[in-house]
């Protein structure tokens, strides 16, 4: 198992995962995930070295429909519901300028 | 207990149908009982009085002029909140969402409004489903219409306090680590978690998508099979779901017992109290005299079920909520650029539990960390899954406490996230290995509250596991 979580990590998590998190709550998260995460030990119990990962439980394969044209989603009730259009597209902010 | 009482779904259908019965007259009294007993419950995050009361009227119009009606003609039913509803606001009960009101029905919406079933609205759930007492609402909790001073179980809380409370007939939640058989189990319901694939996922908010599947809240186990037949079977627009026709389930109800095989596990996860262990002990008893056979089993891995489920559903659900991002939906808060907007409109929108798990999910999933979490998770789920096909090599059902205990008072658990997910220890595994499993309540324990006995079946195994509830159904 990696070294207990740190704050720096937890960090990073959050703005891999787009969340602002505030310091009172990146303390919080580190302490709460790293107890998590050390009880989740308990699987080294387990020999898993011949063991292949579950993904999903009821493997379907191919799973295709024919090429026809179905009813779609109405464009204007689909935006009505959306914090903000203009044209019948989604409006967002502007999308350079970011740093990463 | 102060509730209205509850007619059974079965009925109102027949009665209903023949006309002793008429739709509206079923839900005004639905109605009542949300006026007197909604403030004090709030099993719902919105009630669709005039909708309903449209529509219970529009089926009554059909009975008199002899027109075709469904097989749920005048059944009224409360939809969790996580199922979209054309027009309808629905809002997982997170702030992220609210005032979406979704431009298509989940197509379990669709099955139930074919047959003619009144939807009453939209219930109450720990915030996308994450949590197991309804306390992480952002709209407020559910109470357990049996004690107000306890919780109704969760996430589908406040559909199992709907019906417990005789707001609606019967409801549906979605499980995805015990949320429908566990409130089920704390509110004295019959709950049912189908076979993963069998009921469409189709507009149902995701949570986990290997593990979530949509299931009814019933009165009596007869009532939960006529729901399953109802919204079961192949969907095109679910790419999981199993291409076939829906199982008959309410014809082997009063089939019996005799010469079934039901697996009790010896080496079961510790930690349940002792009424709800003697009342297991009672339905394995019923079962005998019924003319079952106890056959012991093992389930050497089944206590590691949480670790691997703690992994894996945070992993899908940090996936799955990446869409909350402000731009299609729901909330936003405004910021200089893209990155800043979604980074505000999230850590505005999700509550606690939300960023909790969409944290962990994303760290178990992060580049250095995949293997020693996720990936394990992975395998131990092919551990619980092999462990059951060689119990089920030996029996054909498995009988397990839902619950470890009864319902719990408010506040029990919410300081330690841990203790929480301990409440799931025996649903777990099902949705880990796509299983179908059920929740009968099977008498009282503590404070004379019910006791939920969990039935365990294999994939596609919803025959033997009605045919085992009925049993238990008739025994209490």
């Amino acid at each position: 198992m990696p070294e207990p979580i740190s704050r720096e990590t937890v960090a990073k998590v959050a703005r891999l995962a787009r969340l602002d998190l505030t310091d009172a709550e990146v303390d919080r998260m580190t302490a709460q995930l790293a107890g998590m995460l050390d009880h989740f030990r308990d699987v080294d119990a387990l020999d898993l070295s011949n063991v292949e990962p579950m993904n999903q439980p009821i493997p379907l394969t191919n799973v295709l429909r024919d090429d026809v044209v179905a009813e779609s989603l109405d464009r204007d009730e689909v935006l009505a519901s959306a914090p903000a259009a203009q044209d019948g597209r989604f409006r967002v902010p502007p999308i350079i300028g970011f740093e990463e | 207990m102060g509730s209205a009482p509850r007619r059974t779904v079965v009925d109102v259908a027949a009665g209903v149908a023949s006309g002793a019965l008429t739709a509206s007259a079923v839900l005004e009294e639905n109605l009542a009982a949300i006026s007197a007993r909604e403030k004090e419950i709030h099993a719902f995050n919105l009630v669709t009085t005039e909708r309903a009361r449209e529509r219970a009227a529009r089926i009554d119009a059909d009975v008199k002029a002899g027109k075709h009606i469904g097989r749920l003609a005048g059944v009224t039913i409360a939809l969790k909140d996580n199922m979209c509803t054309r027009g309808v606001e629905t809002t997982c009960s997170s702030k992220i969402l609210a005032g979406w009101k979704p431009p298509y029905d989940a197509t379990v919406v669709r099955r139930l409004a074919d047959e003619g079933a009144v939807f009453v609205g939209k219930t109450n759930l720990d915030e996308f489903a994450m949590g197991s007492s309804t306390e992480n609402s952002a709209f407020g909790p559910t109470r357990n219409p049996l004690d107000t001073s306890r919780v109704p179980g969760g996430s589908s809380g406040g559909s199992a306090a709907a019906v417990a409370a005789g707001f609606a007939t019967a409801s549906f939640g979605s499980d995805t680590g015990g949320s429908i058989r566990q409130p089920a189990a704390l509110c004295g319901l019959v709950g049912v978690k189908p076979t993963y694939g069998t009921v469409s996922r189709q507009g149902l908010v995701a949570f986990g998508s290997s593990l979530d599947q949509i299931g009814p809240f019933g009165t009596t186990v007869a009532d939960s099979a006529l729901l399953m037949e109802v919204i079961a079977g192949h969907d095109p627009l679910d790419s999981t779901s199993i291409p076939q026709p829906a199982p008959s389930l309410m014809n082997v109800l009063d089939e019996g017992v005799k010469g079934m095989r039901i697996g009790r596990i010896t080496d079961m996860p510790e930690g349940s109290s002792p009424d709800v262990l003697a009342r297991l002990e009672a339905a394995f008893d019923a079962l005998r005299v019924a003319g079952a056979q106890v056959v012991d089993v093992t389930m050497p891995s089944m206590s590691y079920g949480l670790t691997a489920y703690y992994l894996v559903a945070p992993a899908e659900a940090s996936s799955n909520l990446a869409r909350f991002d402000g731009v299609r939906y729901g909330l936003r808060v405004d910021g200089k650029d893209l990155n800043a907007m979604y980074g505000a409109t999230r850590a505005a929108g999700f509550g606690d539990e939300v960023k909790r798990r969409i944290m962990l999910g994303t760290y178990a999933l992060s580049a250095g960390y995949y293997d020693a979490y996720y990936g394990k998770a992975l395998k131990v789920r092919r551990l619980i899954a092999e462990d059951f096909a060689k119990a089920y090599a030996e029996c054909d059902v498995i009988l397990t406490p839902t619950s470890p205990t009864v319902a719990f008072k408010f506040g029990d658990k919410t300081s330690n996230p841990l203790a929480m997910y301990l409440c799931d220890v025996f649903t777990i595994p099902t949705n880990l290995a796509g299983h179908a499993a059920m929740s009968v309540p099977f008498g009282t324990g503590e404070a004379g509250l019910p006791v939920g006995v969990q039935v365990l079946a294999p994939a596609l195994g919803e025959v033997p596991m009605f045919r085992v509830a009925a049993e238990l159904e008739r025994s209490v």
